[in-house]
């Protein structure tokens, strides 16, 4: 590593010395030793991924080449296409609910008020602090006896549940944990570009007598779109990939009831050690990612065309 | 209108504001609070019905008795080991690249950091893991930190890009003119200059590889685990009770709480630039 970086000043005095005019190779030598890093990091583990899912490669017994096979047998395992299905409600359910409380969220901390700084600090805290340990307070929570939200329930009249006991709720009380996690970064984006917004529109629609709503869906609304985007498109790529709160709060249970592609992927890999099969799974799902970005990339564009067509 | 509707209006808008960030802020408040009051009671308030909230005795033992179990010392010592190589190796290589790649313009680079971000962190795993195997490095922190790479490497690398594009070249021209080669310009000129992004590249790094689970449960070993991994096996096995295990809880994620509450201006200023810019 110190070699790496010693020999940057040497290399970038050599870069420049022979002609002073060849400015942009000169910048080479400060990005080499991330390219190392990023080469073997980031790039080898997904060249070698990609090899071993076209093997059969089970640790302790020797590997064979088997092309396409792992993929195929993908299509025909039940837990796999359960596990996608349950990772699709989660991440649909973990998009839509943060992106409409995080902008609601926004819109309250865009007002001036005293100790609005503080507070923001205290807002993001949850998605801040440590997955694990919050996982843990979320499972005492959840308790069916001793748990703090039945007792909340029954003082408003509401029958004790069992949330993360039972398959029928188990995801919907995840992705409350998921949202109450991860509200605060659509707040950030969102604020973000409310402070974009330029104050003319406000000044005309309070002349023209607008109310709160009104401003917010035909001025607030059209102007935080882009923004609105961008976290819906962060939101889906880390809820796809949401890993430590189902780990930590219930294996992929009760049985398989929360079982994601991801949980899915650590059982086959390191449970089973079955490498090339958990392989075959890491390529599918990345595609599975991009091929959803691509989704809302293109109803994003739609949506802009119909707007300027309506325009028009 | 007349002034006193005005006034009364205003007082309204006021109470109505207060009351949505009241509402907005509580779900945070209050579950931090519930889990340090977890932490300071003893079985018998934390089995109660109704919960208690705020116990007749403070159960301090639970902290001692975390604090004081020697296996915690080498996870903590662990922790800072793994997270602390991360991110200074994550900035020695970052912030010049970060530079190089601003200075260049040369924004395509950027798709192999979006490409890291869109992989989920089990994918480096397996291949990483059995490189590991292969080099007999299994039973040490080296994998750990290296693998820890994959979190603060592009978190710093983004920030920086951000951060130079943004600083003014005028300088650094004026240096180049004046004879100062590249490095020296990096070194004395840009450098100094970038020292606020610098310290939101090393602060969400810091938080994030701190953070970190998944790398820690395949890679750690007895000796090796790092503090959410030892929190997690504490579940599994040590079969405790409520209060011990939330005291552990708010025992490793408090460094990172204090951060966010004393760094949020900075914390706020890295994840919009990183998270707007297309993280």
């Amino acid at each position: 590593m110190s070699a790496l970086t010693q020999s940057t000043p040497a290399a970038a005095q050599s870069g420049v010395a022979p002609e002073k005019e060849l400015r942009p190779p000169s910048y080479w030598p400060f990005v080499v030793p991330a390219l190392v890093v990023v080469l073997a990091i980031i790039i080898f583990p997904w060249v070698f991924t990609i090899w071993m899912s076209m093997n059969e490669w089970k640790v302790g017994s020797p590997t064979t080449f088997v092309g396409f096979s792992n993929y195929l047998r993908l299509t025909s395992d039940p837990r796999f296409l359960e596990a996608v299905g349950h990772t699709l409600v989660y991440t649909v359910l973990s998009v839509v609910l943060p992106l409409i409380l995080g902008t609601l969220s926004a819109v309250v901390f865009h007002q001036k008020f005293a100790g609005r700084g503080f507070l923001r600090g205290i807002f993001i805290m949850p998605m801040m602090a440590t997955p694990v340990a919050i996982a843990l307070v979320w499972t005492m929570m959840f308790h069916p006896q001793l748990g703090v939200l039945n007792y909340l329930l029954s003082l408003v009249g509401i029958p004790a549940q069992l949330w993360v006991f039972h398959p029928a709720t188990v995801i919907p009380s995840l992705v409350l944990v998921e949202t109450w996690q991860w509200t605060p970064l659509v707040m950030l984006i969102v604020l973000g570009g409310l402070a974009a917004i330029p104050t003319e529109p406000y000044e005309s629609a309070q002349i023209d007598g607008a109310s709160f709503w009104q401003v917010f869906r035909f001025i607030t609304l059209p102007l935080i779109m882009p923004f609105l985007f961008i976290a819906g498109m962060i939101r889906m790529i880390d809820a796809v990939k949401s890993f430590d709160i189902i780990f930590a709060i219930t294996q992929g249970g009760p049985g398989s009831a929360s079982e994601t592609i991801n949980i899915y992927l650590y059982s086959v890999a390191f449970t089973y050690y079955d490498l090339g099969y958990g392989s075959a799974i890491a390529v599918v799902f990345f595609l599975l990612i991009v091929l959803l970005a691509a989704v809302m990339l293109y109803a994003r564009q739609r949506m802009l065309w119909t707007e300027i067509a309506r325009g028009a | 209108m007349n002034p006193s509707q005005i006034n009364l209006r205003q007082i309204i808008g006021r109470i109505g504001l207060w009351l949505s960030v009241f509402v907005i802020v509580s779900p945070a408040i209050l579950f931090f609070l519930w889990m340090a009051s977890l932490s300071l009671k003893f079985e018998v308030d934390n089995a109660a019905y109704p919960p208690v909230f705020i116990p007749e005795h403070f159960a301090w033992k639970n902290y001692a008795d975390v604090l004081a179990s020697n296996r915690f010392l080498t996870y903590f010592v662990n922790s800072l080991i793994v997270t602390g190589s991360a991110t200074a190796l994550a900035l020695l290589v970052g912030v010049p690249a970060g530079y190089g790649i601003a200075r260049m313009a040369a924004h395509k680079s950027a798709i192999v950091i979006l490409i890291a971000r869109i992989t989920p962190g089990l994918s480096y795993l397996i291949p990483l893991f059995l490189l590991f195997q292969w080099l007999g490095l299994l039973g040490t922190l080296v994998p750990q930190i290296i693998i820890h790479l994959v979190v603060t490497v592009p978190i710093v690398i983004w920030i920086m890009i951000g951060y130079f594009e943004t600083t003014p070249m005028e300088l650094e021209e004026a240096a180049l003119i004046d004879g100062a080669t590249r490095w020296q310009v990096f070194r004395h000129v840009a450098l100094p200059i970038a020292r606020p992004g610098i310290a939101v590249a090393f602060i969400l790094a810091v938080i994030f590889s701190w953070n970190n689970f998944v790398f820690g449960i395949v890679l750690a070993g007895r000796e090796t685990r790092t503090l959410p991994v030892a929190v997690y096996n504490m579940i599994s096995f040590d079969q405790l009770s409520w209060g011990p295990l939330a005291a552990a809880a708010l025992i490793v994620t408090f460094p990172v709480l204090l951060l966010t509450v004393l760094a949020q201006r900075q914390i706020v200023a890295g994840l919009t630039a990183g998270a707007v810019k297309g993280g």
